[in-house]
């Protein structure tokens, strides 16, 4: 049975559809990504799922319920800003959230255990994360949401907020994680890509993948290529000395170039490419 | 070169924020700066851009009037509107008349931000933000370009259209430098820095970066004791420094990510005392 189940969810503010049919479900033991453009409805169909905000029309089940106040006893969220004291220790940022939920003080991780005594102020980025982690995770919560759960760390450490993340998910609970990036996205069971108030795709990071590609062109005068390109389709980059056009087939792409002499070969999308050509589509 | 900095030192309260720190580019370059929290990479761009003086090594930039800054906190002005802002910078670098005219609509035209001309900068999204941000830094042409972390906060659209004027940025000839956490993001650059507490971790073209990687990179169904492992997706990657790999691993091709992780777990372990190797 999913922890959340979302069912035709529409949310209108005004004349502003925000959210338009939109369906997803979290299933325990497994991460879900969600996806989508700044005001694709991302963050209004997260308050919608933990009652904050109501639906227009459409059926939202948390818990095997509605949302409400109650149902967040067994739902952990981990927002962008964290939702730490500053001004608490590590400790007592933790004593805090155990007794506000009353449960017994979890015990700080072993990359945690120097700074027991630290102001959270005074933590760096990559230890304040693993603490709201632990926070959030510390009334063993069913469902986990967590928005851009490793922004702003470096690579290593990412990895390593990831492995918490995955051992909840090893534990049973579900999570939902919204992010931008292909390097969290790629961690996740599934991701859904909404845009513009709509699922517009849905699976692992390879399915969604499949069937994009760019036409990667190399030329002596990348400049002259560059402009060419530029004027007749969008979202063309350079990726080092290559002229990358996504979505736009081989042919295309040499008629554009015209008489200018140009490598051109055909490879699979990256993640910002998959989007291009999903927006495009919809 | 276009700019470069060699052995720079940065040193503020007893701290060292910058280590002997090399970068250097040229026309038409992109140059990624990569780290987490903490690792130097808006105290490098800062003193690229000649707003922090280091305490050793040599700089080496176009005059102050010809580079652009697009700090992280995009530095338009949230109660000017967007015509507003774009006129302001092109006051602050002098640049008057017919010209500044009609930079200013080939910039606005660019970066899709015409109708919005009239907008106040703070009610525009931050994906508009960035934009505005990228045009005033772009408005006198300038020949170096510094971003810091630009697309923090973008979603994969809005990146794309950044990258897309970017590139016109480089086929023009400005060389441009960006901050980033995203390793992922730095595949695109000519050259990659990553940085860690101010020290230079990796410093090269991205594919001699992989293709320098030390031992070599499997996939593991789970952790293993014996080599450090990193989850990417449903499988994780172990890094094999010497020895055959264990019987379960399968082959993979290591991309960026996996490159600059090995660095940073050898970079770990060379400053672990000997026993603990």
């Amino acid at each position: 049975m999913s922890l959340l189940a979302i069912r035709e969810l529409v949310v209108r503010f005004g004349s502003t559809t925000a959210v338009d049919r939109v369906s997803l479900d979290v299933a325990p033991g497994e991460i879900v990504g969600l996806i989508g453009a700044n005001g694709a409805g991302k963050t209004t169909t997260l308050r919608v799922a933990l009652g904050i905000e109501r639906a227009t029309s459409g059926d939202v089940d948390l818990l095997g319920d509605l949302p409400a106040h109650q149902r967040r006893r067994a739902v952990g969220y981990v927002p962008q800003s964290l939702g730490l004291w500053q001004d608490l220790t590590v400790a007592q940022n933790l004593a805090f959230v155990a007794a506000a939920f009353g449960v017994a003080e979890p015990r700080l991780p072993a990359s945690l255990a120097g700074s027991a005594r630290v102001a959270v102020a005074d933590l760096p980025l990559g230890q304040r994360r693993r603490l709201a982690f632990e926070a959030a995770l510390c009334h063993a919560p069913r469902l986990l949401i967590l928005d851009e759960p490793t922004s702003g760390v470096g690579p290593l450490e990412r990895s390593e907020l990831w492995d918490r993340i995955a051992e909840a998910r090893d534990a049973g609970a579900g999570l939902l994680v919204t992010t931008h990036h292909l390097s969290e996205a790629e961690q996740c069971d599934r991701v859904i890509i909404l845009l513009a108030g709509q699922v517009a795709a849905a699976g692992t990071i390879e399915d969604l993948r499949t069937g994009h590609h760019a036409t990667v062109v190399r030329a002596a005068d990348r400049t002259t290529a560059l402009r060419r390109l530029d004027t007749a389709f969008p979202a063309v980059s350079l990726a080092g000395h290559d002229i990358r056009v996504p979505g736009a087939p081989l042919a295309t792409v040499a008629t554009a170039l015209g008489d200018l002499a140009a490598e051109l070969d055909t490879a699979p999308a990256t993640f910002d490419e998959v989007f291009v050509g999903l927006a495009r589509q919809t | 070169m276009t700019f470069s900095l060699e052995a720079v030192v940065v040193r503020r309260h007893a701290r060292t924020d910058l280590d002997h720190v090399d970068l250097a580019g040229r026309a038409g370059s992109l140059s990624a700066v990569v780290g987490g929290d903490g690792a130097g990479k808006t105290t490098l761009l800062r003193t690229l851009v000649g707003a922090l003086t280091p305490s050793a090594g040599q700089i080496t930039t176009p005059a102050r009037e010809r580079i652009g800054y697009v700090p992280a906190s995009s530095g338009v002005y949230p109660d000017l509107s967007v015509a507003e802002n774009l006129r302001f910078s092109a006051a602050a670098f002098g640049s008057r008349g017919e010209g500044r005219d009609m930079r200013t609509r080939e910039l606005l035209a660019a970066t899709g931000l015409t109708d919005a001309r009239d907008r106040l900068a703070g009610n525009l999204s931050g994906g508009m933000r960035q934009k505005l941000a990228f045009a005033c830094a772009m408005l006198h042409a300038p020949d170096l370009l510094v971003m810091d972390e630009p697309t923090t906060g973008l979603d994969p659209m809005s990146r794309s259209e950044l990258w897309r004027l970017v590139s016109i940025a480089l086929g023009s000839g400005t060389a441009a430098v960006f901050a980033t956490t995203y390793v992922e993001e730095a595949a695109r650059a000519d050259h990659v820095l990553v940085l860690d507490r101010g020290r230079t971790l990796v410093s090269d073209a991205p594919a001699q970066v992989i293709r320098d990687l030390p031992g070599q990179v499997v996939s593991l169904p789970g952790a293993t004791p014996e080599h450090p492992s990193w989850r990417r997706g449903r499988v994780r990657h172990a890094w094999i420094a010497t020895g055959p790999p264990p019987s379960e691993a399968r082959a993979v091709e290591p991309d960026l990510e996996d490159a600059v992780i090995v660095k940073a777990l050898a970079a770990r372990m060379a400053s672990l005392p000997e026993p603990l190797r």
